[in-house]
């Protein structure tokens, strides 16, 4: 495969690995073609124009170099961005921040903007807030996804 | 970059060094064309008859059964296409197995969409095919059997021999894929009653570029590619002379060493399989423990994915190869793997080391020093644990 630096150096030393101990959100997804799965965690803060901003990021990553690169610059471009910049974020972002991806592998890093997405929907929902419409969407897309991961990996008694 | 342990013999060999001195005079030297009638021409097609003679010697064939082609996949090409087109009057029935190589799975998909009808064989959790199973599919329009000598991924090793009878009782042609066990496995066409048989020289220390199919007297067959009438009008085009030399020579050089080589090979094999099982939890060999090639080590890592394992690796300078769905051009999980039952993340932390000529018991030490530390970086990182 035809990686790039960035990602290279990414799959090498990844950036923010790991849990968060008692997170304000968990986005778990996974790519019903290739099986990858990814959770992020993240801890919501308020900064002083009182807008809610991700303080820390973390995620937890099964699959390929691209899908722990891509996991990993995530994480970095979302860290310390108000929810809504981070809602923002786009696949090209990472894509960009990782000088470039093989184009079989785009589709790990729409699974890591996903895997925020849906970690700012279990913030918003445990909070009560109101969830825009476009990200209560993806969320239904994201549940389905995983249910045919689990149904495929099903052990036969 | 250069891998300094090569662990990827399956894919492809180095070219023995006593190969290539072998196939030097005929690149500049000895060049002419086979088909010419002048003395240097003649002269390379003595050294052609050479080589065909010591090949069809080293699988017990006579020289005029043994065709040269491109590669593997071309002679897998020819023999069910040719063999499905000349035969046609008889039946339009082919069996294959569901782990074949993809130049056998996509020639008799594209024979499929022409009309055949293609029965694919489930094979066992070691990935070997059924012998009633076969019997009970063999009708009366069946005109080929194909099914490989020894698996490409997990190197389970088929009974050739057995399958071969059965298909000679019942008046059915058999055809066997060797490219993973010609110069490791001893193999006689007759007593194995194989009719068809196919090899590549780049997988035995020969150049790449060159194959050959068996092709036994009497054997109703098409050509695929039509012109001068080289390789009895069975293949046209001009002999790849020196590649064919390298061949030959590669054979030879199988058939004096073969025995001692695969002893080696063997023992190198079980201490891999066995420091791998006993130093890493969660993970499992693939294939057969015993009836597998002495090069191959096929095993699963529970937890972690395949291509990473592989980049890792290659980090270290070590190559190897993997049967993951994300390694793979179209996503999709190894169809061998998933044929032997392995559920789609099984198959993510698969890993193939193959060994060859040049592994040594130090590149064995290495792995297994290595191995634990990157499993364990990346279990680390996946959600996914027991």
């Amino acid at each position: 495969m035809n990686y790039s630096k960035e990602v290279l150096e990414h799959f090498r030393n990844p950036h923010n690995v790991g849990k968060i101990e008692n997170p304000d959100g968990i986005g778990k997804v996974g790519n019903m073609i290739c099986g990858d799965v990814m959770w992020v965690y993240i801890k919501v803060k308020k900064n002083d124009k009182k807008e809610d901003v991700i303080q820390n990021i973390k995620f937890e990553t099964f699959g390929c170099v691209a899908a722990l690169a891509t996991s990993s610059a995530l994480t970095d471009l979302a860290k310390g961005k108000t929810l809504e910049k981070a809602l923002n974020i786009k696949k090209d972002d990472v894509i960009n921040s990782l000088g470039g991806l093989p184009s079989i592998k785009i589709h790990c890093s729409i699974l890591a903007v996903d895997a925020l997405s849906e970690a700012i929907y279990d913030y918003l929902f445990k909070k009560g807030k109101n969830i825009p419409e476009k990200l209560q969407l993806k969320h239904k897309k994201a549940l389905k996804e995983l249910e045919i991961i689990k149904e495929k990996n099903k052990e036969e008694k | 970059m250069k891998n300094k342990i090569y662990l990827d013999y399956a894919a492809t060999t180095p070219v023995d060094p006593r190969v290539v001195r072998a196939m030097i005079p005929y690149f500049s030297k000895n060049f002419a064309n086979t088909m010419s009638l002048h003395g240097s021409g003649q002269e390379a097609k003595k050294s052609l008859d050479e080589s065909r003679k010591l090949i069809a010697d080293f699988i017990g064939a006579k020289t005029s059964e043994i065709i040269f082609t491109s590669s593997a996949t071309e002679s897998n090409n020819l023999v069910l296409k040719g063999i499905a087109f000349a035969n046609k009057s008889r039946g339009n029935h082919i069996i294959i197995s569901t782990i074949e190589h993809p130049c056998i799975m996509e020639s008799a998909a594209w024979l499929e969409k022409q009309g055949f009808e293609i029965s694919r064989l489930n094979v066992d959790q070691y990935g070997f095919v059924n012998l009633e199973e076969l019997e009970k599919s063999i009708k009366k329009e069946t005109i080929l059997v194909s099914i490989m000598h020894a698996n490409n991924e997990i190197g389970t090793i088929q009974p050739i021999k057995e399958i071969g009878k059965i298909c000679k009782e019942k008046g059915v042609y058999f055809h066997t894929d060797a490219a993973q066990s010609l110069g490791k496995e001893l193999i006689d066409v007759n007593k194995m009653n194989i009719d068809l048989l196919t090899a590549s020289a780049h997988k035995l220390y020969g150049p790449k570029g060159v194959g050959l199919l068996f092709v036994k007297e009497g054997t109703r067959i098409e050509p695929l590619l039509h012109g001068g009438g080289h390789e009895s009008g069975l293949r046209s085009s001009t002999c790849n002379v020196a590649g064919i030399v390298g061949f030959a020579k590669a054979c030879e050089i199988c058939k004096e060493s073969m025995e001692k080589e695969n002893k080696r090979l063997k023992k190198l094999r079980n201490r891999l399989i066995a420091g791998i099982l006993d130093k890493i939890d969660d993970s499992f060999l693939n294939g057969h423990p015993t009836e597998r090639l002495s090069n191959n080590v096929n095993v699963a890592f529970s937890f972690v994915e395949g291509e990473s394992l592989l980049i890792q690796f290659d980090f270290l300078g070590v190559a190897v190869s993997t049967g993951s769905a994300c390694s793979s051009k179209k996503l999709t999980p190894s169809h061998v793997l998933t044929a032997i039952g392995l559920k789609p993340h099984q198959i993510q932390g698969s890993l193939r080391f193959s060994l060859g000529r040049w592994t040594q018991d130090e590149d064995i030490d290495y792995i297994l020093k290595v191995l634990p530390g990157i499993v364990e970086k990346l279990r680390k990182i996946s959600p996914i644990r027991r």
